[in-house]
């Protein structure tokens, strides 16, 4: 994907989707060729890489931190394990839509707050807020299950009345295609005059709001967007695995998004998917030597590439993806 | 009202030991404006190295003040290391590269001692009695060291020459500079003495609930939340939040399971972040 | 003693400076005029290093500062009195100055020897020595700046624009000052707007406009030829 860009200097557009449908047509012959531990780790990159680039849209490209994103991830696995639960037959489309509410309502929470606090505080207030939803899962357990979080059967697959189950294969090209759809209608929002405002408010937000813009309304979409996609991530994650449980909405899981921020590369879209990539692998080779202090040496990498490597794997790209 | 006399000890008690985990926090903010991610797991591990200290020695001071050194010159280490090259910054780099110090701190934490919790009993046995309640003397004993201790903090900052030197420089860095205060040396310091206080609050908390390697996250988070509180910086401020907010905390678990209580420390900080942002116990500036 | 050799200097994005070349030589009084942002406080933060020098040389005593760490140019006997004094608010007037007394290598004795020094010169900041630094007044801030700055036994100040707001009796009061620092030998370069007070204080003065020095002579030429002045600066 970066190759074919660096090479091709008359035509970067050209290079990008060139680059952009090599990188598709691998993931989509991935499941056919891969064995299926490795074809499950893939979708997982695809789906902590969708959450990773909600992240992006207000990490890499308003400047604002979030320290809280395990909480719109966790409530769209909830808001789908609702509708799975609830809802008989269980029906795809509405998880998706009961998760993308369910994040949206958290998300306009947060958009409040992002509006009136800036940098150290809304990155403190988000972290505070996922607790908050921690804990409100976790304890109510008539409603959430507690602990132990729900499960549900996965739902089948109905595109325009045809309907099937999922296969492992067939659940892949879905979520590749969601995960497509979302990164496409992100992109496009970025690159739009509502992206620029975005980043005008990352360089320099005095300014911003100097010139007239109405910095607030900017940040409270910013946030809304955000935290949709990932709450569909999170539905995504729930129809995969089939449960729902607090551990994905504890802190952990906003940390490691993080990371995939930092390590892949902020303001890309595309660094998130690289960083989630290269963590997990990091963390599949590392764990069979190491089994859970994997996370000594790879916090170590983090740490160094915060201080030597802040633009992260695909910074580099970061001028021309955007221009 | 027994209950209540029993949680209004606790809120002290648990308020005294979190003042002193935030002094040192929004101590290293007020002078270098890093917001320390790892705080509560450098308590964590001065938790840990006191337990180790206390197997080998059975001498719970010694276990105390050997916490406070080891972890002292960890932090000394680690303030060198990773944070001195990221003065300048955008202020995020810092609070990134703490979380990473604080999952290496966490893991390390598990490889070196193990999963199962360590214990550190308690400095002194028996319990005092309240009219005709019973309550452990050594949580008093806990309170009161605090106590003594972020007293012998603020007499360090207010008199002596490093305190001065603190002090100016939390002020204005560029000119205490000029004055040839070696600013570089302050910071190391501070985060030494911040990392320090962590490390003794874990190893008052210990006896409470034994030792794990994710208590320090919680520790955090309440940090965190205490120091905006009680105004970023604010030495004093932070002391009277943390009382303020444990106090708050213990009477809602009168109400509420314990692990609910906490939602309390949150709601205070969301209010306070919305109507007083510079903190609840600080003057409105004019 | 102090030479900066054809410096250029940076303000962020902004090119500040343009090969400014000043020489303080050892106890000399030496005034640098010019009318408001022509750069002569950048030039004293160059020197402080708190301006990005992008080109030329900056020496003291033949050592060239570039490598020298902020916090190191006051053990090299350089003090600034910069031009919003800058007192730290918080402390005390005693421990203001003891920022400065409190340095390695100095006896007890010899501080007390510097602490009554000033309040000799300053009787003033004895008074109010218990108290906090911000709640002096204008005037007692300056006195307070240039005390602190005397302590470190410096070889030159930089002294940025002393009188600036302050009362006539005051700056008679800093004239004063300046004139019994250098009976002392201490070198001082004296960024000032007032005309008058800095040709009677400075042996030489230099004259900068636009970023860069423009004019060089002797406080004896440019009193008996006053067009010079009237051209850079308007009065």
């Amino acid at each position: 994907m970066t190759a074919t860009l660096a090479a091709s200097p008359r035509s970067p557009a050209r290079g990008y989707w060139i680059g952009f449908a090599v990188v598709v047509a691998l993931l989509l012959i991935a499941p056919l060729v891969l064995p299926p531990f490795w074809q499950r780790f893939v979708t997982e990159i695809l789906i902590w890489g969708l959450l990773a680039m909600s992240s992006d849209i207000l990490i890499g490209y308003t400047g604002m931190v979030s320290f809280g994103h395990s909480a719109f991830f966790g409530l769209g696995m909830y808001g789908a394990a609702a509708a799975l639960l609830t809802i008989k037959p269980p029906s795809l489309w509405l998880a998706i839509l009961y998760g993308l509410v369910g994040a949206g309502a958290i998300a306009v929470f947060v958009a409040y707050f992002a509006t009136r606090l800036r940098d150290i505080y809304f990155a403190i207030s988000t972290l505070v807020f996922s607790q908050i939803f921690y804990v409100i899962i976790f304890t109510w357990t008539e409603v959430t299950g507690g602990e132990n979080g729900l499960t549900f059967r996965q739902p089948a697959l109905s595109i325009l009345g045809w309907s099937d189950r999922f296969t492992p294969t067939t659940f892949h090209w879905f979520a590749l295609a969601v995960v497509l759809v979302s990164y496409l209608l992100v992109r496009r929002i970025t690159r739009s005059p509502f992206g620029m405002v975005l980043q005008s408010i990352r360089e320099n937000e005095p300014r911003t709001r100097a010139i007239g813009y109405h910095v607030e309304r900017y940040k409270i979409v910013a946030v809304m967007l955000s935290g949709l996609f990932a709450g569909l991530a999170g539905v995504l994650y729930a129809i995969q695995n089939k449960f729902a449980a607090p551990d994905f909405v504890f802190f952990v899981v906003s940390g490691e998004v993080v990371i995939f921020n930092v390590m892949g590369g902020m303001g890309t879209l595309v660094g998130p998917f690289a960083g989630a990539a290269f963590f997990l692998l990091l963390r599949e080779g590392l764990s069979r030597f190491l089994t859970e202090y994997y996370l000594i040496p790879v916090g170590i990498i983090f740490i160094i590439m915060v201080i030597f490597l802040p633009q992260g794997l695909l910074g580099f790209l970061r001028r021309r993806l955007n221009a | 009202m027994d209950q209540i006399l029993i949680q209004t000890l606790h809120g002290l008690v648990n308020g005294m030991v979190l003042a002193m985990v935030a002094s040192g926090l929004t101590l290293i903010f007020g002078i270098m404006d890093i917001v320390n991610f790892a705080h509560g797991d450098l308590l964590m591990l001065g938790a840990f190295v006191g337990a180790s200290v206390l197997g080998v020695t059975g001498n719970y001071w010694l276990a105390l003040l050997a916490a406070a050194v080891v972890i002292a010159v960890l932090g000394a280490a680690l303030q060198v290391t990773t944070l001195r090259p990221l003065i300048g910054r955008d202020p995020l780099t810092t609070i990134l590269a703490t979380f990473g110090v604080s999952l290496v701190l966490q893991k390390y934490a598990l490889w070196q001692w193990g999963p199962s919790v360590r214990q550190i009993s308690e400095p002194v046995r028996g319990d005092f009695t309240l009219f005709h309640l019973q309550y452990p003397w050594y949580r008093i004993v806990t309170a009161i060291l605090a106590g003594l201790i972020i007293a012998a903090l603020w007499l360090f900052l207010k008199y002596g020459k490093f305190g001065i030197w603190i002090r100016a420089t939390t002020q204005d860095r560029v000119m205490a500079q000029a004055m040839g205060i070696p600013v570089p040396l302050v910071y190391t310091a501070v985060f030494a003495i911040g990392s320090a206080m962590a490390a003794a609050s874990g190893v008052l908390f210990g006896p409470f609930a034994g030792v794990t390697q994710t208590m320090g996250f919680d520790f955090t988070l309440r940090a965190f939340i205490v120091v905006v509180v009680g105004g970023m910086g604010n030495l004093g401020g932070s002391i009277l939040a943390s009382i303020f907010v444990s106090l708050l905390e213990a009477y809602a678990a009168i109400v509420v399971s314990p692990a609910q209580a906490v939602i309390v420390s949150f709601i205070v900080l969301v209010l306070t972040m919305l109507f007083r942002p510079t903190g609840l116990f600080v003057p409105t500036p004019k | 003693m102090l030479v900066l050799d054809n410096v250029d200097a940076h303000y962020g994005k902004s090119h500040v400076l343009h090969g400014v070349s000043i020489e303080v030589r050892a106890g000399e009084v030496v005034g640098l005029l010019g009318r408001n942002g022509v750069g002569k406080t950048t030039t004293l933060k160059a020197i402080m290093g708190m301006a990005r020098r992008t080109g030329g040389r900056i020496t003291f005593e033949g050592r060239d500062l570039h490598g020298v760490p902020p916090h190191g140019l006051a053990g090299l006997g350089i003090a600034w009195v910069p031009e919003e004094r800058r007192i730290f608010r918080l402390l005390t007037v005693l421990e203001n100055l003891r920022t400065g007394l409190d340095r390695p290598g100095v006896t007890p004795a010899r501080r007390e020897e510097l602490l009554e020094k000033v309040y000799a010169y300053f009787p003033i900041l004895k008074e109010r020595r218990n108290q906090a630094g911000g709640t002096l007044s204008g005037g007692e801030q300056q006195m307070l700046a240039i005390a602190r700055a005397m302590v470190l036994e410096p070889k030159i100040i930089l002294l940025d624009e002393p009188t600036e707001g302050l009362m006539p009796r005051m700056v008679a009061q800093i004239q004063e000052i300046v004139h019994a620092l250098h009976r002392e030998g201490v070198a001082i370069l004296l960024v000032e707007q007032n005309v008058p007070l800095t040709l009677d204080a400075a042996g030489r003065v230099y004259i900068m406009e636009k970023g860069t020095v423009r004019h060089h002579a002797s406080s004896a030429e440019l009193r008996a030829d006053q067009r010079v002045i009237h051209e850079y600066l308007g009065v």
